[in-house]
């Protein structure tokens, strides 16, 4: 009963701090210092492990493709294949693993640091709301890191695909084969589809990530269980939406 | 050590120091009482000095008037509004100085001092900077503008914070043990700098503090809270002859080596 009653404060709390955070938009671009900053962190600095990922994603996916279609002659297909599993699903799943890895986690160590140590309190008595300071730039700037990161993730694994096809000796497929494939079987609105996906993704992780820092009670022990309990809700959250947000964006191109 | 600045560059022309009035205040977390019926005005312009034992409640009393947190009953208004509401912090300039120092970490001293005028857009860089580096004179941290929080010593960055309230030009300015971890001197000199304010620019002044000696010298009233309730309100000439024995021994507490107290307790 009290697990429940904390899970339904949770989802209230983040409700009304996205409610917050939205009322004070328009300050964003006097803010531009602290979201370009946010930009920074949240994309650039991830960028490398996401496309360190994505390319193993790839080859792998490239790889047990080429072991399980080439027992009925369809291994020319293994483009199409990886393409559409990287644009539809992998890539932006990936991407948003990473990020509730390494930027959820950071975004609620600092946040519930800041509360621990009273910073949080001294931002209210000085009217300046933590919505507005703390948590706006860190959402614009997911908003805008977000689907650069997972067209990276994209491309990266469709590379890595094509190098493992060209390069293994049971599958060997020439690069412009794969691409071809690849492109005769992929739409723009499969790229599009995950791009909004990882979108959804990211901007849930940043503001679960804000709400678990700023809700932090305690002394510096509550930091650690803050970052734990972000990181663990954002990964539940992904693999949830996941499906729904596939399941709508199905039902609505059909 | 100089602290007596010579001119005003920390008022607004339209500051107005505002009253506080703590009425029937009762705080509990969970079954725990921490303020039991608390009854007390401050006027404005007014120096008043809350004492009590570690514990006995003040620091949550100093958290009700600046509305993080909320009354169990009762009520706490400043300039006749209700603590609590959000719209009071800001109609109402009130600094607290947290007896942590609650610095930015992330942000260097300097840029602590700057954050509110710049998040309120007071005024421009050239004079917010004035602004800032008179605060960091006065307290004697010139030095220390360009250094981050972490670099500083306890008793520093409580200066720092009093110099972060300062630069805020409050209507009410309040201070949660500004003298602990400081020494003698200084101690003396943030007396001094309570005392100024009040006379120079009118600001009312809440200090949560166990230095008698800065409540018997520069205070308007001093209330003493033990386990929640408000004991003694008065005038520091009054308190210099206490009528209740808890009081008087709080504020001359005899060494005794014969009778120590923690023997007493255990019988």
């Amino acid at each position: 009963m009290n697990q429940l009653t904390a899970i339904l404060e949770g989802i209230g709390s983040t409700v009304q701090l996205l409610f917050r955070a939205a009322f004070y938009t328009p300050t964003l671009w006097r803010q531009r210092a602290r979201f370009i900053e946010q930009c920074y962190l949240i994309g650039y600095t991830t960028l490398p492990i996401v496309a360190i990922l994505s390319f193993f994603i790839g080859s792998v996916l490239a790889l047990q493709a080429g072991y399980s279609m080439s027992n009925f002659g369809a291994k020319q297909f293994i483009g199409s294949l990886v393409g559409l599993s990287m644009a539809r699903e992998l890539g932006p799943v990936m991407a948003a693993i990473l990020l509730a890895g390494r930027v959820g986690s950071a975004i609620a160590a600092e946040l519930a640091s800041m509360k621990v140590y009273q910073e949080i309190d001294a931002l209210e008595t000085m009217n300046i709301p933590p919505a507005r300071m703390l948590v706006l730039p860190r959402l614009a700037a997911v908003l805008v890191m977000m689907p650069v990161l997972a067209i990276i993730a994209d491309l990266v694994g469709w590379f890595g695909g094509a190098l493992i096809s060209k390069y293994t000796q049971s599958i060997a497929i020439e690069p412009e084969a794969y691409f071809s494939v690849l492109r005769r079987f992929m739409e723009f609105k499969d790229v599009l589809n995950g791009l909004i996906k990882a979108e959804v993704f990211g901007f849930v992780i940043v503001l679960v990530s804000c709400n678990i820092g700023l809700n932090t009670r305690g002394g510096p022990r509550e930091i650690g269980a803050a970052v734990t309990k972000a990181v663990v809700t954002s990964l539940i959250l992904i693999l949830v939406l996941d499906y729904f947000v596939t399941k709508a964006l199905m039902h609505l191109q059909s | 050590m100089t602290c007596h600045p010579t001119r005003n560059p920390f008022t607004h022309s339209e500051t107005a120091a505002v009253g506080v009035a703590v009425e029937g205040l009762s705080k509990s977390f969970g079954h725990f009482e921490v303020l039991k019926n608390v009854t007390f005005s401050v006027k404005p312009g007014e120096i008043f000095v809350l004492m009590g034992p570690s514990g006995s409640g003040k620091s949550v009393l100093l958290k009700h008037i600046v509305g993080l947190e909320r009354p169990t009953a009762g009520r706490v208004t400043v300039d006749g509004r209700d603590a609590a509401a959000e719209s009071t912090r800001e109609q109402v300039r009130m600094a607290l100085v947290f007896q942590s120092g609650a610095l930015f970490n992330s942000l260097s001293v300097y840029d602590n001092l700057a954050l509110y005028p710049r998040e309120h857009r007071i005024a421009n860089e050239a004079a917010i900077r004035e602004k800032v580096m008179r605060a960091l004179q006065i307290l004697s941290l010139e030095g220390t503008a360009n250094k981050a929080p972490s670099e500083l010593s306890g008793g520093m960055k409580k200066r720092v914070a009093i110099a972060r309230g300062l630069v805020m030009e409050p209507q009410l300015m309040l201070y949660d043990e500004p003298t602990s971890e400081l020494d003698p001197v200084m101690s003396a000199t943030i007396a001094e700098i309570i005392a100024t304010l009040k006379e120079e620019y009118h600001v009312t002044s809440i200090v949560v503090s166990h230095d008698r000696e800065l409540a018997l010298g520069i205070a308007d009233r001093v209330g003493i809270l033990m386990g929640g309730e408000l004991v003694s309100l008065g005038t520091p000439a009054e308190l210099r002859t206490p009528r209740d024995p808890r009081v008087a021994e709080f504020l001359n507490p005899k060494i005794d080596l014969k009778h120590p107290r923690f023997k007493k307790l255990e019988t």
